[in-house]
């Protein structure tokens, strides 16, 4: 199986790519880690004319703390990278640490896998569980996109032709605050029948006072999941509430169906992931 | 294109389609052909060789994007002797047909590399989620994977 043929540009810093993808236009694709994208060409789901390579922009790599005292990480770099690198955000180390395999974590990249918004994908849940926010740079300058906003819809996020993800900000996770990720995975794909992430974070008196919890895998698209938020507001841990809150994570929502599970069976382990997640996080919020 | 890389320690230049995989330079144009293909879908790991020291699946990389790279192949991976973790696979029957043996081997000593010589049972499994065998049943190829465990020992 072989792509169409294409012209290919190894660009060597942010402003290179950005010129070549406004040369191209709507003929060129970023290509990342090229594990989204490799395949789909060799399928010919996909068939760019140009590929603009950003996978040797030193710039687009590694980590850094910004003003604010939120953790940078270029969009480059990789889910291995990010489970080693020690980020305090328990939910990001655990799913950097169990996406794809061992292969699949040294060339996936938190941009690609963002970028591309596979409703099967693991990250974009965590991604808002943890309320990151994605740094862009396009043509119309650069600009910060909360993840829920940059998720329009099926595979379909808020990047316009010749927009470029430079890197993704989470906020620090804060003191007695916790998070996880729990997932019920295809076991040939590896992809997420069903994801939940959850965040929470304690008061005083060990009662939960904030909380975002994000689905994966289930339905079109990733998406917080409200009713189950404002159910665990004041709740204690290890008490019923919690379950009941769990309970409510099918609210409002239109479940997949498809070979690998029906609707019923996704409401299923929604609620049943949402709980688990939920418990493990509360766990780790000491 | 004209691509420049390292391959098991000798330097290689060819002109190459910008499609071209990576797995296909390495058998077709530098005929090592120790690298297999077997799903060709990023699948079975069959196609793993070591890029500038990572484990990656060689069907799922341009032969371009690994322009000024050093990589190994399982051809590279011995010394004067077997690698531990060839002589593992050797001692403990670790492959039937052989097909996915070298994918196995070289995601194997990677997954030693990172973890070191304290490697589960759980861990090595998982660690070869990404390689598939058809014929072995996977239990000799994780009590290969334990004993170049316990030899090559460290860790980072
Ligand atoms: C065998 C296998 C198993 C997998 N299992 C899982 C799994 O369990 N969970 C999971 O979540 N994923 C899984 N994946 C997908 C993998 O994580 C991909 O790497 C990821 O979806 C895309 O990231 P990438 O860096 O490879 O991007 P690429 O494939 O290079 O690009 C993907 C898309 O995003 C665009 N893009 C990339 N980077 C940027 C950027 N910085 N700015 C703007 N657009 C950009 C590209 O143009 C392209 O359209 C698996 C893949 C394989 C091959
Ligand atoms: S041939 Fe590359 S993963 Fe199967
Ligand atoms: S030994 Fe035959 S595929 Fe593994």
């Amino acid at each position: 199986m072989y792509p169409a043929k294409f012209d290919y540009y190894q660009a060597t810093s942010v402003d290179e790519v950005l010129s070549l993808l406004q040369q191209h236009g709507e003929d060129a694709k970023i290509l990342a880690g090229g594990h989204s994208l490799i395949p789909m060409m060799k399928l010919r789901l996909a068939s760019p004319a140009v590929l603009v390579d950003i996978g040797q922009v030193a710039d687009l790599r590694g980590f850094s703390t910004v003003a604010d005292g939120s953790l940078r990480i270029g969009a480059m770099t990789t889910y291995h990278e990010i489970a080693d690198a020690n980020t305090g955000l328990d939910a990001l180390t655990e799913v950097c640490s169990i996406m794809g395999d061992l292969q699949v974590r040294n060339r996936g990249t938190i941009g690609g896998n963002l970028s591309h918004n596979d409703p099967a994908a693991d990250l974009p849940a965590v991604a808002l569980a943890l309320d990151a926010q994605l740094e862009i740079r396009g043509p119309s300058g650069e600009r910060l996109a909360p993840m829920e906003e940059f998720i329009v819809g099926l595979m379909e996020t808020a990047l316009a032709p010749g927009d470029l993800v430079v890197a993704v900000r989470f906020p620090p996770s804060g003191p007695a605050s916790g998070s996880a990720y729990e997932k019920f995975e295809n076991p040939a794909s590896g992809y997420a029948i069903c994801g939940v992430a959850a965040w929470v974070r304690r008061d005083g008196t060990g009662r939960i006072e904030s909380c975002r919890v994000a689905l994966t895998g289930a339905a079109d698209y990733a998406q917080r999941l409200r009713p189950v938020e404002e159910a665990m507001m004041g709740q204690q841990a290890g008490s019923e509430g919690i379950d009941a809150a769990a309970a409510k994570a099918g609210e409002g929502l239109q479940f997949l169906s498809d070979i690998h599970a029906d609707d019923v069976y996704r409401a299923h382990l929604t609620h049943v992931l949402t709980r688990r997640v939920l418990q493990k996080a509360i766990e780790r919020a000491q | 294109m004209q691509v420049t890389m390292t391959v098991n320690g000798k330097s290689y230049t060819r002109d190459v389609e910008p499609r071209l995989l990576l797995v296909d330079f390495i058998r077709s144009e530098l005929a090592l052909t120790g690298t297999n293909i077997g799903c060709d879908t990023s699948q079975c790991g069959a196609c793993t060789i070591h890029l500038n020291g990572k484990a990656v699946k060689s069907c799922t990389v341009f032969a371009v994007q690994a322009a000024g790279a050093e990589l190994t192949t399982i051809e590279g991976l011995a010394g004067t002797g077997l690698h531990p973790m060839q002589q593992a696979f050797w001692d403990k029957h670790g492959l039937q047909c052989g097909y996915c043996t070298p994918g196995m081997i070289m995601t194997a000593v990677k997954l030693v590399e990172r973890h070191g010589g304290t490697l589960s049972e759980e861990e090595i499994r998982h660690g070869l989620a990404g390689n598939l065998c058809r014929c072995t049943g996977y239990q000799n190829i994780v009590k290969a994977v334990q004993q170049a465990a316990t030899e090559m020992g460290g860790g980072d």
